[in-house]
């Protein structure tokens, strides 16, 4: 099924008898989910309105995350918190699994940048919560709910957005031959320092990067007082590209198998680090980590961290605080009474 | 202000309830019903309305104020969750049926990692002296709010406070990681984890601005940052509210993110510089432009500002050479608040719009305003579009105070039809209630409504405040016959 307006949407969803999956390009499914009769979003696409000055956007969900990047990109600007693009995805997917990239260290997660949102219910109701300001306080903030909600609250169906100017200039510090330790060490040093770093991660061969954003006498000036807090071990590589910082968020360097979502303290991420069974990338300066593993394979986690597998047999870890449980099994129940919205995004 | 009526079973039975209150915390001190002690909770920052709450208590753990929710949700009485009391929107204001919980004997640090870049406190902490835990090992917490002196974290995680730094650093829910909440009925929770991810659903972001009515936040893990090697002001004076409108809009769009981008008008700036001098140009409107980086990072960008200024020929261009400088640019704004009070009553505003439509709305607030017989001084956010329209009137001559109330709704439905909203700080409170039908649809209300109904079933926590009284009704009066 496949909607072209809120209101299509709407009957649609009231008419549901069985399970749906709301879903945009299908790109970010997690195991288990897409269950049922899918309702494809893509039929509610384009940019509502646009106001680069005031850096701010109001784009259908159904919109490809490639087209609205090309939009911003024609006035020189992007979405800060730098979403993995895939084959086909939409920003309603994007928004619906919050996914967030390297950038979210400094400038925040998809959550961060969403303003306000549309959204059609699990009763076919159309709500409208937030705005597109910058600032507002008005009422409960329902639009981190559906961040990230994963289209088990409702079918968003328009959201506005933060945007951000593309820094004109770009260097990336690399430092190679570093064990797990030195590798966070570095990556804390960096993050703790005052020179703005906007992404800190390691690839799969190791190769630690760190990358410094801004107009040129600036990023040229922390790029040599960084390498200096670093021990000038650093190269600084000023290429016009983010090859590097692509890499660390895109999948293809992990392969195909099973796929680990770690999120944890910079300060754990040793401990994970010594564990793990294959290739991996590190990023958020430590406080993610994306591992590929044999199936059946699990992190032994530390206290307060969290794993997710997005790849192979659904697992979370730990198991949800019962009560925790019960107020989202509360929330979705009471935006989806009769139970119909599966989970897609 | 219209506020239900108490329920007089529940202050009837007011001894008993304390006494039990008592029994759940170390300290019997930490529960006052003496009206002259409670006076101090009769209201918040909004002080033209008051309510003598039925007690207060003064709780020192997370355990306590947890055993304290219990005994009020099972006697079915209210609760008042309350910070420091500055709320401007009348959040933390008690009914006669209630008792306030105060937070303000919380103010541990619990943990501190410059490694894991945060801070974990108690919420009753103010939110400077969060800044001031970690400052010596070159860290400080972003938001900002005015208020900061006094101001605690827990308010400011109800209110989703901002300030003028939130253009780059943006506003709480940005910088807030994890909770440890105490729901109605007195359970525990963790939300969040680390980067403020937590399991499922994003609690912790609804939370965020929740304005005490989804549980009680007893501690936060915050993020904190490396403070900047340094920071300096320009002062841009123009001839009209409307270049220096346009000049906002070209520094954004130029690419540069400067800290913060203030906006005073002509007759904020002469009650200011009769206040305390500060200095400033004789002008329409002026714009105070802050960057933040290293020496030469700060000349840089300070350049670009003046180029961009030069097109829209400014009428004086003043950047700050030195500390002192900087504190006297800064001087006039921080002081505009008190500097207004002194010559005048005022009502502060705290809408939202899209920066584009700043001269617009400028110029309608002017003719709203003389429409209305009464006078307004503007103050705000430029670079966000959070404006501060100070509405001056006479508390003393009758009917000036509604006038003001009406002209001030009235400004804020121009805020909402431009594309913007009620509050960008604030928050709703009671003073806003009301107008929530002006920005939301019965159905956008109904959903915000239903997240209410899952943490405090009952309509318990702070009541009447947020969501308009007849919207709310046969939710808090399902409540009202279980307590009676
Ligand atoms: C001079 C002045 C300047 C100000 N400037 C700004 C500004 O620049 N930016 C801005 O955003 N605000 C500003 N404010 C408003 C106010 O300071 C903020 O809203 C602040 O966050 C309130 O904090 P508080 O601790 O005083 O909260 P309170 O007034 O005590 O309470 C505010 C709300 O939070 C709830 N609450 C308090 N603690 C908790 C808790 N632990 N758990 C759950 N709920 C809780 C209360 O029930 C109430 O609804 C200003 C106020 C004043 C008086």
């Amino acid at each position: 099924m496949r909607p072209d307006s809120e209101d299509d949407l709407s009957a649609m969803i009231r008419a549901a008898s069985g399970p749906v999956s709301i879903t945009g390009g299908a790109t970010r499914l997690r195991p288990g989910e897409g269950q049922g009769a899918r309702i494809d979003m893509r039929g509610l696409s384009g940019i509502t309105l646009y106001e680069p000055e005031a850096l701010t956007l109001v784009v259908r969900a159904g919109t490809l995350l490639t087209d609205l990047q090309a939009a911003l990109a024609a006035e020189n600007q992007m979405l800060a918190f730098e979403p993995d693009p895939r084959e086909g995805s939409t920003i309603g997917g994007v928004a619906a699994a919050n996914a967030s990239g390297p950038r979210r260290v400094s400038a925040g997660a998809c959550r961060d940048a969403m303003l306000g949102i549309r959204m059609v219910t699990g009763e076919g109701e159309i709500i409208r919560n937030g705005g597109r300001v910058m600032k507002n306080v008005t009422g409960y903030d329902l639009v981190k709910l559906a961040a990230g909600s994963r289209g088990t609250l409702g079918a968003i169906t328009e959201l506005a957005l933060k945007t951000a100017p593309v820094p004109p200039v770009r260097a990336t510090l690399q430092l190679s031959g570093l064990d797990d330790a030195g590798a966070i060490a570095a990556m804390t040093t960096a993050l703790t320092s005052p020179f703005d770093v906007t992404g800190a991660g390691r690839l799969t061969d190791g190769t630690v990067i760190l990358r410094l954003e801004g107009l040129a006498g600036s990023v040229e000036y922390r790029a040599e007082r960084l390498r200096a807090a670093l021990g000038g071990r650093a190269g600084i590589d000023t290429a016009e590209g983010d090859e590097d910082f692509a890499a660390l968020r895109d999948d293809a360097a992990l392969g195909e198998g099973a796929l680990w979502r770690i999120v944890l303290r910079p300060s754990q991420a040793g401990a994970v680090l010594a564990q793990l069974p294959g290739a991996h990338v590190v990023d958020w300066g430590g406080a993610l980590i994306r591992a590929a593993a044999p199936a059946g394979w699990r992190p032994d986690l530390p206290p307060g961290a969290r794993a997710v597998c997005e790849r192979g047999a659904p697992v979370t870890l730990p198991e949800t605080d019962p009560m925790v449980a019960r107020l989202n099994a509360g929330i979705r129940a009471g935006f989806d009474p009769r139970g119909v919205l599966q989970g897609a995004a | 202000m219209e506020m239900p009526a108490p329920n007089a079973a529940i202050i009837a039975r007011r001894d008993a309830i304390a006494a039990r209150l008592s029994d759940a915390v170390a300290d019997k001190a930490a529960v006052i019903t003496d009206p002259a002690e409670t006076l101090a909770y009769e209201c918040d920052a909004l002080s033209a309305y008051r309510c003598a709450p039925l007690a207060v208590v003064l709780p020192s753990t997370t355990e306590e104020v947890s055993a304290v929710l219990r005994i009020c949700n099972e006697s079915g009485v209210p609760v008042v969750p309350r910070g420091a009391g500055t709320s401007l929107a009348g959040g933390s204001m008690p009914t006669a049926d209630a008792v306030v919980i105060g937070l303000s004997r919380m103010t541990q640090v619990l943990e501190t990692s410059t490694e894991d870049r945060l801070i974990r406190v108690q919420t009753g902490r103010t939110n400077l002296s969060v800044t001031g835990a970690v400052e010596g090992q070159g860290f400080f917490y972003a938001p900002d709010p005015s208020s900061q002196l006094a101001c605690a974290i827990g308010g400011n995680i109800a209110m989703n406070s901002g300030g003028a730094h939130c253009l780059k650093y943006g506003v709480t829910t940005n910088n807030l990681l994890g909770a440890t909440v105490v729901l109605m009925d007195g359970s525990i929770v963790e939300l969040g984890g680390p980067m403020g991810e937590g399991a499922d659903l994003d609690l912790l972001g609804v939370i965020c601005g929740s304005e005490g009515q989804l549980g009680i936040v007893t501690e936060a893990t915050l993020r904190i940052l490396p403070s900047p090697e340094g920071a300096r002001p320009v002062l841009i004076a123009f001839d009209s509210a409307e270049t220096a409108g346009a000049c906002v809009a070209a520094i954004i769009r130029s690419g540069i993110l400067p800290v913060a981008i203030e906006y005073m008008d002509r007759p904020c700036i002469a009650a200011t510089e009769d206040f305390c001098g500060a200095g400033y140009p004789d002008c329409e409107a002026l714009l105070i432009v802050e960057v933040e980086g290293s020496e030469p990072e700060i000349d840089e960008q300070l350049r670009l500002i003046r180029e961009i200024a030069q097109g829209f020929d400014p009428l004086e261009f003043r950047e700050s050479g030195s500390a002192e400088e900087s504190r006297r640019i800064w001087l006039g704004r921080k002081s505009a608040f008190g500097a207004m009070g002194v010559i005048s009553d005022y009502m502060c505003l705290d809408g939202t719009i899209p920066v584009s439509q700043l001269p617009h709305v400028l110029n309608r607030i002017g003719e709203l305003t003389a429409q209305a017989g009464l006078r307004v001084a503007n103050v705000f956010h430029a670079g966000d579009g959070n404006m501060h329209p100070l509405i001056l009137y006479d508390a003393n001559a009758p009917g000036d105070l509604e006038r003001c109330e009406d002209l001030g709704a009235e400004i804020l439905r121009l805020c909402v039809e431009v594309g913007g909203c009620l509050t960008g700080e604030h928050g709703v409170g009671v003073e806003k209630r009301e107008l929530m039908t002006d920005q939301y649809a019965p159905a956008d209300l109904e959903a915000q409504m239903r997240v209410k109904d899952v943490f405090d079933p009952q309509w318990l926590l702070n009541p009447a405040k947020v969501f308009p009284l007849a919207e709310s009704a046969s939710r808090r009066e399902a409540r009202g016959q279980d307590a009676a």
